[in-house]
């Protein structure tokens, strides 16, 4: 491009056509909006029609099937009515669309399957029972609610004063230092490593003081941090660097000092962005089950002590159903399902929730 | 930015200094020391319970002929599953990520990336379940048909399994989907809007405008993505070692049940009943490999995002 631009002019290039064939919108004509509502139908009931010829069945390979029958069919109209660059932008638009699409299928597809399997199970006895002597049915999930509460706030807890620590220091006072440039980098690293090495890390810190084999809930916490904390330290940084400098000068001009400033002026306008932040890393974390299951373990009655024995989590317990399930299998299964609702219900109503704060207690900007 | 907020102190001759500015400082530098501190203290905790296993004798290591025969196979099964849910995401992660930022609607936008963003909140576990009992059902007729039809290809093999290394591929795209599609999506909304409509006031269609002025702005961004997704797809446990069913060694077959397991399933698969000594430290030195590989695919991914531009998946 620049080479383009630097030869000179008195010996201009021939013209090469930007775009291969010269068909422009203007002159050829367009396929109009309802044309193109009755190819979209036309490839419906053309898949459909496919579909049970061949005696397939499913919404998804309706789906698929439908988007293929469009892309080739908007194809051949486009490139009869409009040519081949705008028949191009047509399939490329459907392509694009059709991507989008196939990436809300997983989420509604684990919405239902969790809801419509979960609700057999979702009652009063599994919200008040535990594990604890119950060999099929009935038995329910209090204990790893609890064990799940208890980790993760102990968790949140340790992690929030860190990070947001860490924040403050990246943002107010390590300026472009080594240490602060060094700190975004490995904080970004940190938000990549895997769950279960958080996990093996948190068992091998306690191991060096408590000698090796012990499950406890607090070992789960720590591995927990690990994978927390780097998520509230660049949520808190990205929120403390919009607070305008103007505040900060209007607040030193007054002669407040730097931490009064900091506590006073900075953190309170960057609240509602930092608790939004925090919000969504322990809906991160409460999900959390590889670090869980060689730190904390498996039990099954309550246990609300965290420096004391194993404690049982919702997710663990989930997995366990699943994987080891007694007799009858039935029961078992119910269970997990009920608990995979109860965890979706958590993190997504932890989701709405962080949403609703950064859209309710946002500092008014005045504009 | 914030060396302006310290011109007040640094002007004045003899800046005050209290207690309380002293604490406040202290605590945030400690806070920064402690998060690094923390990583070398993974890779160093991790190199110390793994020390047994390494040093040991072969036949004392988990599986009784050495360290490398056991990870070994592991290694090789966590790259096939990445690198098959990669190859599914990152097609799909750029469709939706050019979606979100040049096609939808404008008031639309934001709450669709919000939706794909609802994706990354599902818990492992989770997809691990419903991929069992969904997915693998679901994809277990395309993979018959192919081991009738593809046989000759040579990652295609019988009998077709629900539990296959295909499936599990499949669940980890969708997995590591929402943090490639939102690297890219941001990217594609960093174009220079002059960029984007000079091409178009050249007479350029849409798709033209994004080849000529979205993809080539945001390839290095697109390639950073791609690898923080490697980067998950490599670590994740759970879903793995709920759908995958593990019996062989080094096998190319992709749609059958008899697969190598990868590090992180493996650990957690073995971890809780594992017998302390070489057995555990084994499990240990797997995932201290595990940690190492993937350190250096998120410093190399993170590397490249921040020498374009101010931004990380974890915003």
């Amino acid at each position: 491009m620049t080479t383009t631009q630097t030869r000179p002019a008195r010996k201009p290039l021939p013209p090469r056509p930007l775009f291969d064939d010269d068909s422009s919108g203007i002159k050829s004509g367009r396929i109009t909006r309802v044309q193109h509502v009755g190819i979209v139908v036309g490839s419906a009931v053309a898949a459909a029609l496919l579909l049970t010829a061949f005696s397939v069945l499913g919404p998804f390979a309706l789906f698929v099937t439908t988007a293929l029958v469009y892309l080739l069919g908007v194809y051949g109209v486009a490139r009869a009515v409009e040519g081949r660059r705008h028949a191009t932008d047509r399939v490329v638009t459907g392509l694009v669309t059709t991507f989008f699409l196939i990436a809300l299928a997983p989420l509604v597809s684990v919405v239902w399957t969790v809801v419509s399997r979960g609700l057999a199970r979702f009652d009063v006895e599994f919200f008040t029972w535990s594990m604890r002597g119950v060999l099929g049915e009935g038995g329910g999930a209090y204990h790893a609610i609890m064990g799940t509460l208890i980790i993760t706030g102990i968790t949140t807890l340790l992690s929030v004063p860190i990070g947001i620590f860490a924040a403050i220091y990246l943002v107010e006072y390590g300026g472009r230092g080594r240490l602060a440039r060094a700190l975004t980098f490995f904080v970004d690293v940190m938000t990549g490593i895997p769950s279960i090495v958080a996990g093996l890390f948190a068992v091998a810190l306690f191991t060096l003081f408590l000698g090796p084999g012990i499950r406890m809930g607090i070992i789960g916490s720590v591995a927990l941090m690990v994978l927390m904390i780097p998520v509230v330290v660049r949520s808190t940084e990205e929120m403390l660097r919009l607070v305008p400098n103007e505040l900060r000068e209007a607040s030193y001009a007054l002669g407040v000092p730097k931490w009064l400033t900091i506590s006073k002026v900075v953190l309170p306008t960057a609240a509602a962005g930092i608790a939004t932040g925090v919000t969504l890393a322990i809906a991160r974390v409460i999900g959390e089950t590889a670090p869980l299951l060689v730190t904390v373990g498996t039990t099954t009655g309550l246990n609300i002590n965290p420096f004391e024995g194993r404690m049982q989590t919702l997710p663990v317990f989930a997995y366990y159903s699943y994987a080891t399930p007694g007799i009858p299998r039935e029961a078992f299964i119910e269970r997990m399902w009920a608990s995979v609702l109860t965890l979706i219900l958590i993190v997504m109503t932890l989701n709405i929730v962080a949403r609703l704060i950064s859209k309710f207690f946002a500092p008014k900007t005045g504009r | 930015m914030s060396t302006t907020a310290q011109t007040p102190a640094q002007t004045s001759s003899k800046p005050v200094r209290r207690p309380g500015d002293r604490i406040f400082a202290g605590l945030s530098t400690a806070s920064g020391i402690l998060i690094l501190t923390t990583l070398v203290g993974v890779a160093g905790f991790l190199l110390w319970q793994a020390w047994p296993a390494i040093t040991a004798d072969p036949s004392e290591v988990r599986g009784g002929q050495g360290l490398l025969y056991y990870i070994g196979p592991l290694v090789y099964g966590t790259l096939v599953a990445a690198v098959i849910a990669l190859l599914i995401a990152f097609p799909l992660s750029i469709g939706i990520a050019l979606f979100i930022s040049h096609y939808a609607p404008r008031r639309l936008a934001q709450a669709l990336g919000y939706i794909v963003d609802l994706l990354a909140a599902v818990p492992s576990v989770v997809f691990g379940l419903w991929g069992v009992s969904v997915i693998g059902p679901m994809m277990l007729g395309i993979q018959a048909w192919s081991v009738d039809n593809l046989a000759f290809l040579p990652f295609i093999g019988g009998p077709a399994s629900p539990k296959s290394m295909l499936v599990t591929g499949t669940v980890l795209a969708i997995m590591i989907l929402p943090i490639m599609t939102a690297v890219n999506r941001e990217v594609f909304l960093q174009t220079p809007r002059l960029h984007e409509e000079a091409s178009l006031a050249l007479g350029a269609t849409r798709w033209e405008m994004i080849q000529q002025a979205v993809i080539p702005f945001g390839r290095s961004g697109v390639i950073s993505g791609a690898m923080l997704g490697l980067g998950r797809a490599l670590g994740e446990t759970m879903a793995v070692a709920i759908i995958l069913s593990i019996s062989a060694r080094y096998t190319p077959i992709i749609t059958s049940p008899a697969n190598p397991g990868t590090i992180a399933a493996d650990i957690a698969l073995q971890f809780p009943e594992a017998p302390t000594g070489p057995p555990l430290a084994t499990l240990v030195a797997s995932g201290l490999v595990l940690f190492c590989v993937t350190l250096i695919v998120n410093m190399t991914a993170r590397w490249i995002v921040s020498r374009r531009a101010e931004f990380s998946g974890a915003n």
